[in-house]
Order: C-alpha cells, then structure tokens, then sequence
C-alpha cells in the first residue's frame, strides 16, 4: 500500500497557498478544533462561569434590591437596582466567558498539553493560533452573555430596544479580555502565578462600580477604577442598557479596541518567542 | 546546488549564549535520501532538527528547504514537512482519528480531502480499529505510530524523525522500522535524529556523526565503519577488576585496543585469530564475543566516548 502515492491535487493547493512569516489565513482551522475538544470539556466548570454573575443578579438585584429601592440610572432616570446592575453583570459575564479560556485553557495548552507546539510546526504562523484561540475565547464570552441577556430579559429588566446592542458590546468585552488573557498567561509558569489572575479578578469585580456608582470613592481611587477595563465594560453596558450615549461611550469602546489591539500583538510576539525561538 | 537537494545547511550555528549548541555544520540532502545524524544526547541534533522546521532560528550560516528560508517563510517551509518530534505531543482531547483531520486542517487541507486519508493512513499505522479511541488509551508504540501516521498527513516531501524509536520496547521499534522503510521505498526524503547505531544503519543511506555540535564524519554506514573501524570487532570481559589492568598484557593483537569500564575491545579483521592469540598468552576471559563492527565503533573511535552512556 503506498500512502505517499502521487502528489494529491489538495496537498499541492494547500502549499501554492500565500504564506506570510507569522500568518497563513487558517485561524478557523484553530477553531474548529477548539470546537472539537469542546466535546470532551467539563460542562459543570464552563455552567458555573455563566451562574456566578445569574446568582448576583438574584441575590443583590432581587434581594438587596427590595431594601435599597429604585437608584438613579445613567441618565438621571431612576431605575430598579436590579435594572442597573444588571447591565454591570453582563459585562462580568462577557469577561468570565472570555477569561475561562484565554487563562486557565491557554495554560493548561500552553504548558502541558504541548498543543501550540504541535500547532506551530504545521503551516499555521503564531497569528493564526493566536486569532484562534482567542475567537474561541470570545465565542465563550457570547455565550456566556448571550445567556446572561435571556435572563435579564425574563425578568423583566430588557425596557429599551436599544438593549439588543449589549450583545455586539459584550462581544467587543469578551475580546478585548480573551486577546488580552491570552497574552498574559503567555507569562505564566506556574499555578501559583496563575493564582495571582483570580487576585486581580476579583477585587476588579466588586470594584468597578458593578453594585454602586463610581462617585462613592475619593478621586484618587476613581481614577485606578477608571483605569481598570472592567469599569469600562460595566459603563459602556449601562448606557447602552437605557439608550444613553455620551462621549464617553466613544471613550468606553476606544478603550477595548487598544485593547484587543495590544492583546493580539504581545500573544502573538509572545507565541513567536516561546515556540518560534 | 544540484537540482534535487531538498536540504542545504552551510555553517548552519546555533548557540545559547556562549554554549555552541550547533558550531557550524554543512550538508546537502537530495530528494529521497535517507539521511542521518547520529550522536549521543546534547550533540545538537535535535536542535538542528528544529532549525531545519523553523522553529527555532539560527545564530548563524545558511540553510535552505526547497529553495526557501525556514526563518523567513516559516509556514511555506512546513507545508513540505512532516515532522515527528521527540516526545509525542498529539492532541489528548480528541480521539484518534480527529487528531489526523484536525492536524490536516492545520496545513489549510479541506475535508474531502482528509477523511480517506485519515482512514488510510490509520491502516498504514495498524490502527484502524482505534480511530474512535482516546489518545490516551494508546500504548506508547501506537502513540508513535499515530504520530507518524500524523505527519504525513501533508503528503510531506520532507519527514523528519527526532529519535523515532527511543523509549519503544523492541518489538514496537521493528514494527515501527517497518513502516518508515516502506515509506523509504515509496521516495519519501527521510531525516532522522537517533542515538541507537542500529536504527542508523537499517535506515540511513547516509549520515553524518555529530558530537558537541560538530560534524566528526559523513558517510553511509558501511563506508563510515570501513573507513573507521576493522571487519570485526572481539569483546573480552575479564571482570570490572582486570578490565582496566589487562591492557598491558594485550597489547599487539589486532589493529587497535580500547579499554571500557566493563570489557576490552579489539579491533581486528579476523575477531577469531585474535581470540586465539589471547589465549595463546595464556589470558582467560570470563566471556568472549566476536561480532561485526558497528557505528557504535565508529563513533567511539571519533570521539573516545561511547554513544549511550
């Protein structure tokens, strides 16, 4: 039996392809097989990322909403407590999505499971692993807020047409935390320097005016909040969740879009040192 | 450069700051060749392997795949090779046959293509009835032959080998000479990395020895070993006590004496009449062995040291 019989007319298209150093235009074929081994995953982790943020929306909205009573929304309308944290949550819902797999995966691929390795010695440029990894990272974070979304909807905190936009911005979120994760843990070594990403998550969580607005801090605290990503998921979503837009939505959005921006390059240059070296 | 070398290293060096994991080695391989680098760990093979996939880049000199730069055209240069790196790293949350599809799609090849070549090659590996298995449930000899099976996916004009049969148990390394000297026999240009002289001289149409990153010869087995070595080599144990002291008294039989730890080699080409003379001086090993030389021999001989430690 010859498996190396003739040339075959797809291996010979596959290589008359156009090649750059870094990219060969084949990102989906990284996704398809993050599609593929999503197959095997632990469903109970992926559903538990998605609750966290339904859980506080009952608990704080519902529960502490009824002593706290209707708050001022974005625009200087009140609103129920549940309505503006809501759109606060989603955003954390986009992150979390995003963050699964551009943290805790990408490591466990990067380290262990040798994957970029095999990937990199195949005609895939670290561009394309990156863009990849990184969709799939997103993708999660659709999920995740597509999810989150149909909750808000049932209760009932969906009062503006407008709202549908939370969607295409919690994408924008999502991607924004998978491009960046992704290059981070690039850095990571170790588990417990992987600790140190749930460190920074969780103070940026409670923190980012997700439960009370911003103004409750001195300015010097304001400021570090505002640098925080985070903060601008949570604003962008508010203001979109009343149909409220200013110039700092333009702001909001900028902030993500450097963000991806950079988060695509150092995982890129950093696929390119570790495995290309 | 003639018209069908596929590989060409001029000077090619590697280094980790002041280490010269490869210091400067040159070779040309044509379309179809089998060729070898032989060497003990840390010689540079492995390193020069990756060089040659471009994923890892030199310090300095040439080299070329087909006519292109693995550093500059990384992606283009892969597209021709199959590669079968040292430790296995197929991908352990898909099963057996995915890995093959999912690998191919790596290379931009569509579907219609990969099915009935996954399936085909799943034959050529004997694996057929595992294509739904997990990975894991593989014995290390099929991990390997998967991986193999993997690496021709591309229809690869290039296969490079990084020690294809360390850690298998000797029977999933004959299986696995099988299928790589069928793949020999069908024109595929093989390049392997091995520390076993065994392996070398079943697969390689030539080879260089390589020790510190230099080059020590080059050659076909045979040549290397007439050139290196006598026709037939007699192994004497005297215990580890007299090994070291016996020398002396052994003196002139054979072309040349080497001393090891645990036995005394004499290189002659009549291993029979230098049994005789020993004993004609009255010296009475434990055990006496008369075989063939070996690239074990030849690398000894270069490098004073032996090539498994």
């Amino acid at each position: 039996m010859s498996v190396m019989a003739e040339g075959h007319e797809a291996t010979e298209a596959a290589r008359a392809r156009k090649f750059g150093s870094l990219y060969s235009r084949n990102a989906s074929a990284v996704v398809s097989r993050g599609l593929m081994a999503t197959r095997s995953s632990n469903w109970l982790v992926m559903a538990s990322g998605f609750l966290e943020p339904v859980l506080f929306l009952v608990s704080m909205g519902v529960g502490l909403g009824s002593i706290v009573g209707p708050v001022q929304g974005p625009s200087g309308q009140e609103i129920s407590y549940a309505a503006y944290i809501a759109p606060a949550l989603l955003a954390v819902s986009a992150m979390n999505g995003a963050i699964y797999d551009s943290t805790w995966n990408v490591f466990f691929k990067m380290n262990f499971a040798k994957l970029y390795q095999g990937m990199l010695y195949t005609s895939l440029g670290p561009l394309d692993v990156a863009m990849g990894e990184i969709f799939l990272a997103l993708l999660r974070g659709l999920l995740y807020a597509t999810g989150f979304t149909a909750v808000m909807g049932m209760m009932g905190l969906l009062t503006t047409p407008w709202a549908l936009l939370m969607m295409p911005a919690s994408v924008l979120i999502a991607f924004g935390f998978a491009s960046f994760g992704m290059g981070v843990t690039s850095f990571m070594k170790t588990f417990q320097q992987m600790d140190w990403v749930n460190f920074f998550l969780l103070p940026m969580f409670l923190f980012s005016a997700t439960f009370y607005p911003l103004s409750v801090y001195p300015e010097p605290i304001q400021w570090l909040v505002q640098a925080m990503p985070l903060w601008h998921g949570v604003e962008l979503l508010r203001q979109i969740s009343v149909g409220s837009f200013g110039p700092a939505t333009v702001v909001h959005i900028g902030y993500y879009l450097v963000m991806i921006l950079v988060g695509i390059l150092l995982t890129t240059g950093r696929l390119r040192a570790l495995f290309l070296k | 450069m003639k018209p069908d070398v596929v590989i060409a290293a001029h000077k090619l060096t590697k280094k980790y700051g002041d280490l010269a994991a490869v210091d400067g080695i040159s070779f040309e391989v044509s379309a179809g060749e089998s060729f070898g680098l032989l060497g003990p760990n840390g010689a540079g093979k492995s390193t020069t392997m990756k060089m040659i996939g471009g994923v890892s880049q030199r310090t300095s000199g040439q080299l070329s795949i087909m006519g292109l730069d693995p550093e500059s055209h990384g992606p283009e240069v892969r597209a021709h090779l199959g590669v079968v790196p040292q430790q296995d790293n197929l991908d352990e949350e898909l099963k057996v046959r995915e890995n093959l599809l999912v690998y191919g799609r790596y290379f931009g090849l569509p579907l219609s293509y990969l099915r009935p070549k996954a399936d085909e090659l799943l034959e050529f590996a004997q694996l057929t009835e595992k294509a739904k298995s997990r990975v894991d449930d593989l014995s290390g000899g099929m991990k390997r032959r998967l991986t193999i099976a993997r690496s021709l996916i591309n229809e690869p004009r290039i296969l490079l080998l990084d020690e294809p049969t360390t850690g298998l148990d000797p029977q999933a390394r004959h299986i696995l000479w099988d299928r790589l000297f069928r793949l020999k026999e069908q024109g595929v240009t093989l390049i392997l990395t091995t520390h076993y002289m065994d392996e070398a001289e079943q697969l390689c149409d030539r080879l260089i020895v390589v020790d510190k990153g230099r080059i020590m010869a080059e050659g076909s087995p045979s040549s290397l070993i007439r050139e290196h070595s006598t026709r037939e080599v007699l192994e004497l144990r005297f215990g580890s006590e007299r090994n070291t002291r016996i020398g002396a008294e052994l003196q002139g039989i054979g072309e040349r004496l080497e001393t090891l730890p645990d036995r005394v080699l004499i290189y002659a080409d009549d291993g029979e009449a230098a049994l005789e003379q020993v004993t004609a001086r009255g010296l009475h090993p434990l055990t006496s062995l008369v075989r063939r030389s070996s690239l074990e021999d030849v690398f000894l001989r270069l490098t004073g040291r032996s090539l498994v430690d």
